[in-house]
C-alpha cells in the first residue's frame, strides 16, 4: 500500500461551546484524535476590570469583584478586602470575622456544586446538574438574606461586613446543612461508581506535584497531586485558625482525583458553616472606626455629624496609607491574590488580581498533549475555569 | 512569619547576590527585593533553589507603571514556598525600549503572564517563545493600562447592518468623560481653587510686611 501523507488537522474548539465553560476559544492541532497542540485564546470577556478599579475610589472598586469569579462571588471580595485592611491596618471584629468565614464557605459549597455537576455533565450525565441547581438556588437565597442580591454580592466592605444577619438566617442554614448531605449523597451515587464517568477521568490529564508547582497551579489542582497545602490551614486568615476542618488531598493527580477532592471539600466546608453558627459571638459585624465604615443608618436620621460622615465616606471615600500589599485568599479554584499599591489617595494606583484560573489555563497546552480530543472537556472541566476570572 | 525571620531572609538573600540585588525591604509583613532586570532569571534561579528560600511557584507576575520615572515599568514578580511556608515579592524597573529577561525558563507559568504584562503596558520580555497579546482583541492598538491609556479607549466597536460585519469606529462620547475628584481642598487638592488664585501671593506679602 502507498504511504499516505496525513496533515494534521486544525479545530476551533470555542467559543460558542457548552463545554467551554463559557467563551474559551481553544486552536487545537490535531494529528487524527490525538492532540498534538492546544493554543488557548481567552480575552473574549476582558473587562478591563483592573483598569477601571484604577479609577474608582476603594468602596467602589469593591463590587467588581463579585464580577469575576462569578459563581462564588464574596472569596473575590473577600481578598481585596484583606487587601485594603492591611494598607489601612483595619481590625475586623468578631462576630464579621465569623460572618466572613461562613460565607466564604457558603461560596466554595456554591462553587463546588457547580463544578462538580457540570463537570458531569460535559462527559454526559445531564442529572446531578438540576438536582445540583436547586440548593443553588438555596444557597443563592442565604445570600440575598444578608445583602439583598443573589449574585453580585457586595456585602464583604473593608471593615467587615456590610449588614448583620437577618434574625432567622442561622437557623435557616443550619437546618440546610443537615439536610444538604442526603442530595450530596445522591448526587455523588450517581456519578463515582459510574462506568462511563471513570472511563472519562480515571488517569485523565495526571500531572505531579513538581509539575503543578512549576505551572501555578494552586488550590483543588495542587491538592490533586498530594500536596496539603491550602492557605486557610497553612496561613490563617480570619478565624480559620479556630476552625477544626480537614485539607482534603488526593493522590493520583488525575481528573477523577480533583473531582473526589471536592466532594470532601463540600463536606469540610459544611463542617466549618457548623461552627462558624454555633460559635459566632454576638457585637458588631464592621469596624467602628468612622474614617472607614459609614454610620448606621438609624444614627444618620438624628445625628448631623454621622449624615456628615456618612456623606463623606460616600463621596471622597476613604484614603488609604502609601504602600503595596499582596493579600490572598484560598478561593473554591485556588489562590485568588490581589496585588494592591497605594499612593496614599482614595484610589488605588494598581491593582493586579491574581486569579487561580488563569494559572490553571495555561496548563491546558502541557496537560492535554497525547490526550484524545474527547477529554478536553473533562480535563477543563476538572480544572474548574471560569472565564470571569480568567478574562478579568 | 515574622518580619525579624523575614529581614534575616532578606539579609541572606542580599549577601548571596551581591551584585544582583539592590535593596531588601519589609513592610506590611511581607519581604520585597528589588534587583537589576538584566540578572533577574539568577535572582529567580537563586531563590528558587536556595535551601533557605525554596520559592518554587511563581503565584504572579505583573507589571505596574510610574510614568513620572526615567525608567517607568515595575515588573514584579511573587514567589510563594510551599514547603516553607513563605512568600516574597521580586520587582525590577525598566522602560519601554529595554526588555527583560523572560522568567519562562525558570518558571514555565510565567508564559502567560509575561504575555499579560506585554498586552497591557508594552513591557518586552526577551528570549519569550510566544509573546503575543495575551487579553485584549485581536488588532487591539496600544498597551490599555498604561497611565496614559484613556479609560475609554480609543475605538468602539459594533455590528455594521450595512456591511454585515463588526466595525471599528473612534470613540464618541455622549457625554463628556468626568473624572470628578472629591480629595478635600484642605488636606490635599494640588490645584488651586477657582477665585483663589491670588491667596499665595497675598499670604506671603502679608509675611513680608511682618
Amino acid at each position: 500500500m502507498a504511504e499516505v501523507d496525513i496533515k494534521n488537522y486544525c479545530l476551533n474548539f470555542g467559543p460558542q461551546h457548552p463545554a467551554a465553560h463559557g467563551v474559551l476559544r481553544m486552536v487545537m492541532e490535531l494529528d487524527g484524535e490525538i492532540v498534538e497542540r492546544v493554543d488557548p485564546h481567552i480575552g473574549l470577556l476582558h473587562r478591563g476590570t483592573e483598569k477601571l478599579i484604577e479609577h474608582k475610589q476603594y468602596l467602589q472598586a469593591m463590587p467588581y469583584f463579585d464580577r469575576l469569579d462569578y459563581v462564588a462571588p464574596m472569596n473575590q471580595e473577600h481578598a481585596f478586602c484583606m487587601a485594603v485592611e492591611k494598607l489601612a491596618s483595619i481590625e475586623v471584629p468578631e462576630r464579621g470575622q465569623y460572618i466572613r468565614v461562613l460565607f466564604s464557605e457558603i461560596g466554595r459549597v456554591l462553587n463546588h456544586i457547580l463544578n462538580l455537576t457540570t463537570h458531569g455533565m460535559d462527559v454526559g450525565a445531564l442529572t446531578p446538574i438540576l438536582w445540583g441547581f436547586e440548593e443553588r438556588e438555596i444557597l443563592m437565597e442565604f445570600y440575598e438574606a444578608v445583602c439583598g442580591a443573589r449574585l453580585h454580592a457586595a456585602y464583604f466592605r473593608p471593615g467587615g461586613v456590610h449588614q448583620d444577619l437577618p434574625a432567622g438566617l442561622a437557623e435557616r442554614i443550619m437546618k440546610w446543612t443537615e439536610t444538604f448531605p442526603n442530595t450530596l449523597a445522591d448526587m455523588e451515587a450517581l456519578l463515582i461508581d459510574n462506568r462511563i464517568f471513570k472511563q472519562r477521568n480515571v488517569d485523565i490529564g495526571v500531572f505531579d506535584a513538581d509539575e503543578a508547582l512549576a505551572w501555578g497551579f494552586t488550590g483543588p489542582m495542587l491538592r490533586s497531586t498530594g500536596v496539603a497545602w491550602d492557605l486557610r490551614k497553612s496561613q490563617p486568615y480570619e478565624v480559620y485558625d479556630k476552625m477544626k476542618f480537614q485539607v482534603a488531598i488526593g493522590n493520583a493527580g488525575d481528573c477523577y482525583d480533583r473531582f473526589m477532592l471536592r466532594i470532601a471539600e463540600i463536606r469540610e466546608s459544611l463542617k466549618i458553616i457548623r461552627q462558624c453558627l454555633n460559635d459566632m459571638p454576638a457585637g458588631p459585624v464592621m469596624s467602628t472606626d468612622p474614617k472607614i465604615s459609614p454610620p448606621r443608618r438609624a444614627e444618620m436620621k438624628r445625628s448631623m455629624e454621622a449624615l456628615i460622615n456618612h456623606f463623606k465616606l460616600y463621596t471622597e471615600g476613604f484614603k488609604v496609607p502609601e504602600g503595596e500589599v499582596y493579600a490572598a485568599v484560598e478561593a473554591p479554584k485556588g489562590e485568588f491574590g490581589v496585588y494592591l499599591v497605594s499612593d496614599g489617595s482614595n484610589r488605588p494606583y494598581r491593582c493586579k488580581i491574581r486569579a487561580p484560573g488563569f494559572a490553571h489555563l495555561q496548563g491546558m497546552d502541557y496537560l492535554l498533549k497525547g490526550h484524545m480530543l474527547a477529554d478536553a472537556p473533562a480535563v477543563l472541566g476538572a480544572m474548574d475555569i471560569v472565564f470571569g476570572e480568567v478574562d478579568r | 512569619m515574622t518580619d525579624k525571620a523575614l529581614k534575616s531572609l532578606g539579609e541572606h538573600i542580599a549577601t548571596s547576590l551581591e551584585n544582583e540585588v539592590i535593596s531588601t525591604s519589609v513592610a506590611f509583613g511581607e519581604l520585597t527585593v528589588v534587583a537589576r532586570a538584566e540578572h533577574v532569571q539568577k535572582v529567580l534561579t537563586f531563590l528558587r533553589d536556595d535551601q533557605e528560600c525554596m520559592f518554587k511557584q511563581l503565584i504572579d507576575l505583573c507589571g505596574a507603571d510610574y510614568p513620572e520615572r526615567t525608567r517607568r515599568f515595575d515588573v514584579v514578580y511573587h514567589l510563594l514556598s510551599v514547603q516553607l511556608n513563605q512568600r516574597i515579592r521580586v520587582k525590577v524597573e525598566t522602560d519601554a525600549d529595554t526588555p527583560v529577561p523572560s522568567a519562562i525558563d525558570v518558571f514555565p507559568a510565567a508564559g502567560w503572564f509575561e504575555r499579560e504584562a506585554w498586552d497591557m503596558y508594552g513591557i518586552f520580555f526577551a528570549d519569550h517563545p510566544d509573546l503575543r497579546r495575551m487579553l485584549t482583541d485581536y488588532g487591539f492598538q496600544g498597551h490599555p493600562l498604561r497611565k496614559d491609556f484613556p479609560l475609554t479607549g480609543f475605538v468602539e466597536c459594533r455590528y455594521s447592518e450595512e456591511e454585515k460585519r463588526i466595525v471599528y469606529e473612534p470613540v464618541k462620547l455622549k457625554q463628556e468623560f468626568r473624572n470628578f475628584d472629591f480629595m478635600s481642598p484642605w488636606e490635599s487638592a494640588k490645584y488651586v481653587l477657582p477665585g483663589d488664585e491670588k491667596a499665595d501671593d497675598a499670604a506671603e506679602s502679608k509675611e513680608g510686611a511682618k
